[in-house]
């Protein structure tokens, strides 16, 4: 099974108040990718996440994984191949100790505990909190919370990575820190982030989600220098990408900008 | 709820964390003698008053080896007091005639909610420390190893964890009240119903999330605790040695041996 593949066929989804989150999304994304997922608040994108995940299922379309369709009975199959690391790592980090969480997949999976403790030792150690594995999530810092929540996923040995807003809530040097460490691994990767300059860093494509609907779909480069679509989508070009008023030197590309 | 009251929640945590002899010993050995001890503290009739308290000496000796310092538990102890108290507060009303202890007259009611106090102090004490010197998982996994249900160790798990999840919501919600309605003292009455209905659909989102995280980890219904460590002769005989204990201060009255002794010694 190719375990690297995703994609999206023609997937609807609403909610049962009625609010139509997904009308119609098509992609796909191959092994290797990283691709950012943006877009405005309630625009789709943690709606797609969960629906890539199995946590809930299209109300029309399908969603694939390798070759198995998202269905309640591929779940296993789907949740070994993806793992997700939530937006908030107080949802994700249950239970007394960090080496407790980061062993809670792989117990599942029914591995023993000798094979636990090293695939345990080995995600903690690819996210540099080996220091850690003994301290009780709730007393780490913001950063180490990410880390300890990137661990408990790496730990199961996914073949994507899919992640809501990575950097949401930390402070610079976490910041920092969580993309160097997300820059590191050569999983295929799937970012939902209003983080545009995590994006522009580590995501070569990006997929422009608007009102449930997929808005723009190519380079990164190209869609978050293209000021009239972020515009339209509710977005901004980030600062990077945006020419210096006085000497036109544009950061992210290192160059002076054509109309400078 | 302000932080202390939610890193108080947490304590128990931290301290079964700790490295002490009886942190070490195996979770079932401790689980299997704690439930022995409630038991015969509760199979002691509602007037047997003396007997029972040769048995405070199980919860010193845990605290003290444990290194459990005593005024974190005894706080926990004091959340089950008001219960305690709803439940017996009533039999010296109800319970009317006298009862003769050591020649003394003593009201039947006052007895029983003597008895019931110590009774609750002791078994709720022997019950915090058992999660606090092994940790509610590696309990949870006890359970399972002597058969208990899957579904029944699942909820007492769940629980235990909603209630810091219930904790975390208490504690922000208080903390928006009181940011907006400065010089209050407390929640006034009008907002408590729609502040207790914030909460529950809060924290049943919440745990909604936390589940979610669970399933993407392989959750299917059954929690696989840590490593299943074999019983050793030590915990045989920290088990053997209180369960002894336990069954003489069940069969022989100690406090009242003691005193024959003493006085059979003084005469």
């Amino acid at each position: 099974m190719s375990h690297h593949l995703v994609e999206a066929i023609d997937v609807y989804y609403a909610y049962p108040d009625g609010h139509h989150a997904l009308q119609g999304i098509s992609f796909r994304i191959s092994h290797g990718e990283s691709v950012a997922v943006v877009g405005a608040n309630g625009a789709g994108k943690s709606t797609l996440l969960m629906l890539l995940l199995g946590l809930m299922f299209p109300a029309r379309g399908e969603v694939r994984v390798g070759d198995a369709l998202v269905t309640r009975k591929t779940l296993p199959l789907v949740r070994k191949a993806m793992g997700m690391v939530l937006q908030d790592p107080d949802d994700q980090l249950f239970m007394p100790t960090v080496f407790d969480d980061v062993a809670f997949g792989p117990r599942n999976a029914g591995l023993d505990e000798r094979e636990v403790a090293r695939h345990a030792e080995s995600a903690l150690q690819a996210v540099g909190i080996s220091h850690l594995r003994g301290r009780a999530p709730f007393k780490l810092s913001g950063g180490e919370k990410r880390a300890a929540s990137i661990a408990t996923v790496l730990s199961m040995l996914p073949d994507i990575l899919v992640m809501d807003e990575p950097t949401a809530g930390l402070d610079p040097r976490a910041r920092r820190m969580v993309k160097d460490l997300l820059r590191g691994f050569s999983h295929t990767k799937i970012i939902a982030s209003h983080d545009l300059e995590l994006v522009w860093e580590l995501c070569e494509r990006t997929l422009v989600l608007t009102q449930g609907t997929v808005a723009a779909d190519g380079p990164t480069r190209q869609v978050l220098g293209d000021a009239a679509l972020m515009e339209r989508c509710g977005l901004e070009v980030p600062y990077g990408l945006r020419a210096c008023p006085q000497c036109g030197f544009t950061p992210a590309t290192g160059r002076p900008t054509a109309n400078a | 709820m302000n932080n202390t009251s939610l890193h108080d929640m947490r304590r128990l945590e931290d301290l079964a964390r700790l490295d002490t002899f009886v942190h070490r010993r195996h979770p079932v050995v401790k689980l299997l003698t704690t439930l022995a001890f409630l038991g015969v503290v509760v199979s002691f009739g509602r007037y047997e008053i003396g007997p029972l308290l040769p048995l405070v000496f199980y919860p010193v000796v845990v605290l003290s080896a444990a290194e459990i310092p005593a005024v974190p538990l005894l706080k926990r102890v004091l959340w089950a007091a008001p219960l305690i108290l709803g439940v017996g507060v009533l039999n010296p009303l109800l319970e009317h005639g006298q009862v003769l202890v050591g020649g003394l007259a003593l009201s039947r009611g006052w007895l029983t909610f003597l008895s019931l106090s110590l009774k609750s102090l002791l078994t709720v004490t022997a019950a915090l420390l058992l999660i606090a010197t092994t940790g509610m998982e590696n309990v949870a996994a006890a359970l399972r190893s002597l058969g208990v249900p899957r579904l029944f160790v699942l909820q007492l798990l769940l629980t235990y964890r909603y209630i810091s999840v219930l904790g975390e919501e208490v504690e922000r919600t208080l903390k928006a009240y009181a940011l907006r309605a400065p010089g209050q003292h407390g929640v006034q009455r009008a907002a408590w119903g729609s502040m207790v209905g914030q909460l529950l659909l809060r924290t049943v989102d919440r745990a909604e999330r936390v589940y979610q995280a669970m399933c993407l980890r392989g959750f299917a219904g059954e929690y696989h605790g840590g490593a299943g460590a074999r019983i050793s002769a030590t915990d045989l005989a920290y088990g053997l040695s209180w369960g002894l204990f336990f069954a003489i201060a069940r069969v022989y009255d100690i406090p009242a041996l003691l005193g024959a002794l003493t006085l059979g010694g003084w005469m």
